[in-house]
């Protein structure tokens, strides 16, 4: 009886620990929600929200300073739709190739060595952009700077490929057998099924896939603080050099600013929109790939 | 008769095209990772040597190493695996085996999917309000190594739930059925048979901290540091120390980050030597994950 009674406390005991765990996780969303907000009240109480989000010109560490987050959100937007206009086709590519043509051996193969190119560390991916594909690029098009948006934008798009073509193959392998045989059987190639029937049906993992690689390409940080230049440059172009969100935020952290300060306080401030702009994308992700499952 | 043949002919063609279209596509990245480690090797191999592991960061490229980075990176590392590993694992548990599907067990589960997409440089932000200001453990070891804690913690709990996942239930099912209770059955069978895909996990995880760079630039670790940390082992009583872990430090990518941003091309040399070691780094741990993979899978048959 004593013994029995022991063993339930350690039973409960054990799975209360465990949920505290778990529970952490959400302590840590909070968190993040919570000092990000504090901080950029504090920034608000100083900046209007109206000059935050019209003004077309970033420049808090001038004598004059002036704080539109417009250029930051473009350079962010500018440098993502480069990364995405390389990683989307070739991602689905891949994917398509990996699940509906290539051989299971070289599946095998292939799919680790990809899962390469998400971990080789960023600042190395930096490192190449501006001292290897720049000064490439550069002889094919002379206006190019030294620092600019293309060549990161390239190297963040090949990074990413792991990340869009992995998730998609998942979604095309999950479709099931009898759906490819039917179309077979109906006459189709190989390459007919592939993109009328089996892309078409694992829509909404491709759409999680894709998502995937926006939110990473929204928050890379260290190829674009390296090789895309430090300056916040309201353009479209990108022939010339831009800063994103993230490459201020490193920018403002290397010169130390003091605690406190509105420079300190930028940094949360861009930090916030940051979050706000991956979060969107992070849970449009998550429900796709929930519908995805239970599709079938 | 003819009008059909030459219909099935342009459609094959069509499959051969894709299947080079397919392979090309896939040969990108390869051929970029393989540019990339000669590019470093041509510009850094000549660098490296035993001194450059030996000498601290200095105003002259050609006396500037990277001891104060390896050594930071390491104890950064064990910081993280200590404090990652178990409250992953932990949190795993609990989703798989305990967790009863309601709403709050829910709101877990898309908060840590949610977690693993959060950019990297927001936990460093989020530790530097945290850990550096409100917990007052300063620019310190122990704010770095639990910034990348939380960081891969995500990846550490989903690692986690897929290894568990992929036990069949009759193994629970012949443990309970023996009077195991929830928590004997979990200590001898759920997480023994997990263990090859949670260390893959781990490894995997442990192989981006090593690489992170931008997270510990917001906590404030210095580019330029000519010392190490206090040695943990003491000769007077209680002979080890735990010093070490507020001390500032420096990390290998933020060393290579540091050279890279300088003009000087002897600078830039230095970079690609730190590169070459920083890649070799996360390829073996990457490949050791791999392996490991690979041979608990050979070995666990259901």
């Amino acid at each position: 009886m004593n013994y029995s009674r022991k063993r339930k406390i350690k039973e409960t005991a054990i799975e209360a620990i465990l949920f505290l765990c778990a529970l952490f996780s959400v302590f840590i969303t909070l968190s993040i929600v919570f000092i990000l907000s504090y901080e950029s009240f504090g920034f608000f109480k100083e900046v209007s929200l109206k000059e935050f989000f019209t003004g077309t010109q970033w420049t808090p560490l001038f004598a004059e300073p002036k704080f539109g987050i417009l250029p930051l959100i473009m350079g962010t937007l500018l440098t993502t739709g480069i990364a995405l206009s390389v990683a989307l086709p070739l991602g689905l590519l891949v994917a398509v190739y990996l699940s509906e043509f290539a051989p299971h051996k070289m599946r095998e193969i292939i799919k680790p060595v990809l899962e390469l190119l998400a971990a080789v560390p960023t600042v190395v991916y930096g490192y190449f952009a501006l001292l290897f594909l720049t000064p490439i690029l550069q002889r094919f098009i002379p206006d190019l700077s030294g620092f600019n948006a293309l060549s990161p934008g390239i190297i963040m798009g090949t990074m990413i490929v792991p990340y869009v073509s992995s998730v998609s193959e998942d979604a095309m392998i999950a479709v099931p057998m009898h759906i490819r045989e039917g179309s077979y059987a109906t006459g189709a190639t190989k390459f007919q099924t592939a993109f009328k029937v089996i892309i078409p049906s694992a829509f909404s993992g491709i759409a999680a896939a894709f998502i995937i690689g926006i939110s990473r390409a929204i928050g890379e940080t260290m190829v674009v603080a390296i090789a895309a230049g430090g300056m916040p440059n309201l353009t479209a172009n990108p022939l010339e050099p831009v800063q994103t969100l993230t490459a201020y935020i490193v920018q403002v952290s290397l010169g130390d600013a003091p605690h406190g300060t509105v420079e300190y306080k930028t940094i949360f401030a861009a930090g916030l929109t940051l979050f706000f702009m991956t979060l969107g994308f992070n849970i449009l992700g998550f429900w796709l790939r929930k519908r995805m499952r239970e599709v079938y | 008769m003819e009008d059909i043949r030459k219909r099935i002919r342009y459609n094959t063609r069509w499959n051969y095209l894709f299947t080079i279209i397919g392979l090309l596509s896939t040969m990108v990245g390869m051929i970029l990772l393989c540019a990339l480690m000669i590019d470093l090797a041509i510009d850094g191999a000549p660098r490296l040597s035993c001194k450059f592991l030996t000498s601290f960061p200095s105003r002259f490229p050609e006396e500037a190493g990277i001891l104060s980075a390896w050594v930071g990176s390491f104890l950064l590392l064990l910081v993280t695996a200590l404090a990652a590993i178990p409250l992953g694992i932990a949190a795993g548990l609990y989703l798989e085996e305990y967790g009863k599907k309601n709403w709050l067990t829910d709101i877990i589960e898309i908060n840590i999917a949610n977690l693993a997409g959060v950019p990297s440089i927001v936990y460093g932000l989020l530790a530097l309000g945290l850990f550096v200001y409100f917990l007052k453990l300063g620019e310190s070891i122990l704010t770095g190594g639990l910034t990348l804690a939380l960081l891969i913690l995500p990846m550490v709990i989903m690692a986690t739930r897929e290894a568990i996942r992929a036990i069949p239930n009759s193994i629970r099912e012949a443990s309970y059925a023996l009077g195991a209770t929830k928590w004997q059955t979990v200590q001898w069978h759920i997480i023994p048979y997990s263990t090859g895909g949670i260390l893959t996990g781990i490894i995997i995880g442990l192989s981006r901290a090593i690489g992170e760079t931008a997270p510990i630039i917001t906590v404030g670790a210095l580019t330029f540091i000519a010392f190490l940390p206090t040695f943990p082992i003491s000769a007077e009583f209680p002979f080890v120390s735990f010093k070490w872990l507020m001390d500032p430090f420096t990390v290998m990518p933020i060393q290579m980050f540091n050279w890279v941003s300088r003009p000087q091309e002897e600078f830039q040399l230095n970079a690609a030597a730190a590169g070459i070691i920083l890649m070799m780094m996360t390829l073996l741990m990457n490949g050791l994950a791999i392996y490991i993979r690979y041979r608990f899978r050979k070995k666990i048959k259901w």
